[in-house]
């Protein structure tokens, strides 16, 4: 068909139909057709009104979530120093991964899981109940799985993968005062339903035991977030506001490393416990118990079989011997014994008491550790050489009551209060407390125990300190605590007479210093050191109970000592369990002594402080784990 | 008619379609500075000024004399749809470009032209005024509009053909259908339609149902959906302005310039923003069908109509899959997006309609 024909044609018909072919005929389609437009811009208009009139915020937040990755930046806690600012727990810099929750894809998690030695189903939970936007899932990176992260985060691997710097704590190795420090460790789901802590977060970063729990919200800090704007392709294009990590607070304690140090050798090897304190102010010194357990293992992740090693472990290294368990103290409560005699005027220094190696009250036969006797006895000598027989007769005197009242005054039965959590309360016997505690009455044959410190009566090691540093501080007994720089709080004060404090410190005076004192092992030359050795039953030790059977049967030897006499600015306690006898336990005291006087007179000198506490720190740490060695053989 | 032409073309079209272009121009610069498409604003504007050469010279020469040739234009774009498949580019997994001399061309968006004379043209022919269409009219248009879009939903590109379907659909209810066609065409869409669902390729079956579930796979088919519409409601009633539109900047819109250009623009300016927008387009469809009224002949409205159905048609599908309305189909936003063939393409429609009105006082 020639182009000029169409044309002609198609022009040419119209004017034949022009009337009919007037576009006017088709007004009523055009105007369906308009209609229909309003509607659809109506509709297309309604579209946008709901995004980005009625509902933008949500818009806007996710335009937000997805320009903006934001980092944490983990704050660093605060170290715990000793009390010249020396470093006891650190910090040390760690990598850990973090997925970022909407980059997750489930089908990731096995090839993540296995790369990294986690557990997929452990992985999958945390996940899964975690409700942050990222989720540290290792913490301590090996440089190997840095390496296999960094060649494994590209888009096509695992994208959702981000490495973040972090901060490993560090303690000192082979549990070196693992008890006051404790440890920190993931919170666990527990703990993140109390009140308490509200604040926290799944996977923080908690104190779990020790100074640690005490203190953790002044140890940790504030994290913060580094927020980055980022484009579709995870390119990072210019930074945002960073919220930088406020690190937590530094502790300083009132522990002096020197006497810590000299306290962890001496008890190398042995189960107990070693407080040292200064009983004016309350200061802890020193603070031990053994066996020990290594605070390393638990920071972050604590493998299942470590835990559960130390768990299982017969000796509960994670006790803290020195303020959670409770023993009786044997001889050497005797001085309270004394001084509530004095003070009653049940005796006084010239009363005596004969003893024939032992007694009878009440129908039953009470002997003296000294089977031969000790003869006619007074006070002072009672103290010096340790007679039971003496103590049974004036406890028998003075009835549980009174003893009770004199021994509550410094501290038997009730808590220090220290700073540490989980302290137990000791024991005091009396009337009252037998009614409430076995609605039973009092039988006065049960006191002739009680006054050599037997019995009923338990006390924890760091009681026992408070207790006689008391003593040594004339009635005056101070709170004892960790911090320095806290004020000293006055727990209780006895109003005696003087003279009577004296004759009972004398007779301490005399237990290291005078011929025939039981502990001669604690004198320290120029020194006027007052002692008591005790040695208690394993009757009262109920939690060692049934275990390791011939270890059991054996005492446990206790030594107290504070110096100078005149006025104390020490206490020592020594726990040795089944140390046998008290005189045992008097080296380790002196040794704690030893260095706190050497420490004091180079400091009086202008001297240099000591700087083989570097050299015993090593010594200490580098030997193998003593717990481990003292485990029985299965 | 050359002379008095310039003065008679219709100026209220021609100054919207300006405005239109001009914030395209804007939102392409906007959306691709700093991108790997980075000029693509200057290469729209070559495209906006030939294609403003095309819709003069189309004006010139008159849709008359346009369906006159019909069949060889019909034949020339089946020609080149052909050709594509022979010689085309292949692209993101469809072959819809060729390459001539130093630009490509995408012949599907010219089959639209063609198709609109066509329809026009056998309308006006075979079918007298006064009555309406009989079933062998509708087999045989339906032949001429399904064997391009046979073609082009093979490249596969099945937006651009179902661009075909409007044109279609306007002329055949302009020229008339007894109720009872329409009845049946309808019962038989019902039946057709989910055959033809299944007959689809996974991802474009995906494509169509994920705006309704875009949360099912965020990352995958839902994510253009869910980042488009993030994009508009970020929006808000005024707008992010140019340096704060996040979405459009850091690459979460993907292709901002061409299918996602109104999300951008949402973005950037708000609610206030796409109702002034959007009243240009409507008044530009008006302005198209004002001229179908005022058209000298049935051919001159058929044309009008053909073209409005179709800007219709783009403007729903486009802008109803940046608000999550509408299904993900690729095809433009007339005059906004970037690109050639497209361009060109709307311009060469509106110079079809400015010779309708160049011709409606002749006779």
């Amino acid at each position: 068909m020639a182009p000029e024909n169409e044309r002609a044609r198609i022009q040419s018909s119209a004017p034949d139909v022009a009337y009919r072919d007037d576009p006017r005929d088709f007004a009523g389609k055009v105007a369906v057709f308009q209609y229909l437009t309003v509607l659809v811009f109506v509709f297309l208009v309604s579209g946008f009104w709901q995004l980005q009139v009625q509902d933008p915020e949500k818009y806007v937040e996710a335009a937000e979530r997805n320009r903006i990755k934001s980092t944490p930046l983990l704050a660093a806690r605060g170290k715990i120093l000793d009390r010249d600012g020396r470093v006891i727990v650190d910090n040390r810099t760690s990598y850990s991964l973090l997925l970022n929750r909407d980059q997750i894809k489930a089908e990731h998690l096995p090839a993540i899981s296995s790369a990294l030695g986690l557990d997929y189903g452990d992985l999958a939970v945390a996940i899964r109940h975690n409700t942050r936007p990222q989720i540290i899932i290792k913490d301590q990176l090996t440089r190997d799985e840095i390496a296999w992260i960094e060649a494994h985060q590209d888009e096509s691997a695992y994208p959702e993968m981000q490495l973040i710097q972090s901060w490993r704590r560090q303690y000192p190795q082979n549990g070196f005062a693992a008890h006051v420090t404790g440890y920190v460790g993931e919170i666990s789901e527990n703990d993140l339903n109390l009140p308490q802590f509200s604040e926290y977060h799944q996977g923080d970063i908690v104190g779990k035991d020790g100074l640690e729990k005490e203190y953790d919200k002044t140890l940790r800090g504030i994290d913060g977030q580094q927020r980055v704007q980022v484009d579709n392709f995870g390119h990072e294009r210019q930074m945002e506001t960073t919220q930088p990590a406020q690190p937590g607070q530094d502790l300083r304690t009132t522990l002096d490393l020197d006497l810590q140090a000299v306290a962890e050798l001496a008890m190398q090897g042995k189960h107990g416990a070693v407080v040292a304190l200064d009983p004016r102010s309350g200061e802890v010194l020193a603070m031990m118990s053994a066996p020990t357990f290594d605070p390393n293992k638990f920071t972050g992740r604590i493998s299942r079989k470590d835990w559960n090693e130390i768990m299982n472990d017969p000796f509960k290294p994670l006790l803290n011997r020195a303020t959670q368990a409770e023993f009786a103290p044997g001889s050497t409560f005797k001085p309270f014994t004394a001084l509530a005699g004095l003070e009653t005027g049940t005796i006084n220094d010239e009363t005596e008491f004969h003893c024939s190696g032992g007694a009878s009250f009440y129908g039953n036969y009470y002997g003296c550790w000294k089977h031969t006797g000790h003869g006619n006895i007074s006070l002072h000598r009672a103290l010096r050489e340790s007679c039971d027989v003496f103590f049974y007769n004036v406890a028998n005197k003075l009835g549980i009551d009174r003893l009770a009242e004199y021994a509550e005054m410094a501290g038997f039965g009730s808590k220090t209060g220290i700073d540490l959590p989980n302290e137990r309360e000791s024991t005091m016997p009396s009337t009252k407390w037998k009614l409430r505690l076995s609605r039973q009455k009092w039988y006065a044959g049960e006191t002739i125990s009680v006054g050599i410190g037997q019995g009923a009566i338990t006390v924890s090691p760091l009681e026992l300190a408070v207790a006689e540093g008391g003593l040594g501080n004339r009635g005056k007994w101070m709170q004892p605590h960790l911090t320095f720089g806290t004020a000293p709080k006055v727990l209780r004060t006895g109003h005696f007479n003087p003279e009577n404090v004296e004759k009972v410190i004398d007779g301490m005076y005399a237990v290291v210093n005078e011929p025939g004192g039981t502990g001669h092992n604690a004198a320290l030359p120029g020194i006027k050191v007052c002692g008591k050795t005790g040695t208690a039953q394993l009757a009262s030790n109920k939690f060692l109970k049934g275990t390791a059977a011939g270890r059991a049967m054996k005492d446990n030897a206790w030594f107290i000592a504070y110096a100078p006499e005149e006025a104390p600015e020490i206490v020592v306690v020594a726990l040795f369990e089944n140390g046998e006898h008290g005189d045992r336990a008097a080296w380790i005291v002196r040794d704690v002594m030893k260095a706190y006087f050497d420490k004091k007179e180079r400091k009086a000198k202008g001297l240099e402080l000591q700087t083989e506490i570097q050299d015993r720190l090593s010594a200490t740490t580098l030997l193998p784990t003593h717990f481990a060695e003292a485990k029985p053989k299965e | 008619m050359g002379y008095r032409a310039f003065k008679e073309l219709d100026w209220p079209l021609i100054i919207v379609t300006l405005i239109l272009s001009g914030l395209g121009i804007i939102q392409v610069y906007s959306a691709t500075n700093g991108t790997k498409w980075d000029g693509a604003w200057q290469k729209q504007i070559i495209w906006v000024i030939t294609g403003l050469i095309m819709m003069w010279g189309i004006a010139v020469i008159g849709y008359q004399s346009l369906m006159g040739k019909v069949l060889y234009l019909y034949g020339g774009v089946i020609g080149l749809l052909f050709a594509t498949t022979l010689i085309g580019n292949k692209v993101f997994g469809s072959t819809r470009w060729i390459r001539i001399g130093g630009f490509t061309l995408q012949p599907s968006e010219f089959v639209k032209i063609v198709l609109i004379l066509a329809i026009a043209r056998y309308l006006v022919e075979f079918v007298r005024p006064g009555t309406t269409l009989t079933w062998g009219d509708l087999g045989k248009l339906g032949f001429l509009v399904g064997f391009p879009m046979a073609l082009v939903m093979k490249q596969p590109d099945l937006g651009t053909s179902l661009t075909y379907v409007p044109i279609l659909v306007a002329g055949v209810l302009m020229a008339g259908l007894r109720w009872k066609q329409l009845l049946i065409i309808c019962a038989a869409l019902a039946v057709t339609l989910p055959i033809g669902y299944n007959l689809l390729k996974p991802y474009q079956r995906d494509r169509l149902v994920s705006f309704k579930y875009p949360e099912r796979d965020p990352k995958g088919t839902g994510f253009q959906v869910i980042q488009s519409r993030i994009a508009v409601g970020n929006g808000g009633m005024w707008g992010r302005g140019a340096k704060e539109s996040s979405q459009t900047h850091l690459g979460f819109l993907p292709v901002p310039h061409t299918d996602f250009i109104f999300s951008s623009f949402a973005e950037e300016h708000g609610f206030v923003g796409i109702v002034i927008a959007l009243v240009l387009y409507f008044l530009l469809i008006m302005q198209v069908v004002q001229n179908a009224q005022t058209a000298n002949d049935r051919a001159g409205l058929y044309v009008c109509m053909g073209v409005a159905a179709l800007l219709l048609f783009h403007v729903l599908v486009n802008v109803g899959m940046v608000v999550g309305k509408m299904p993900i189909t690729g095809i433009p936003l007339p005059l906004m997006s970037s690109g050639g063939s497209n361009t060109w393409s709307i311009f060469l429609m509106l110079g079809l309609v400015n010779g309708v009105r160049l011709r409606r006082f002749v006779n």
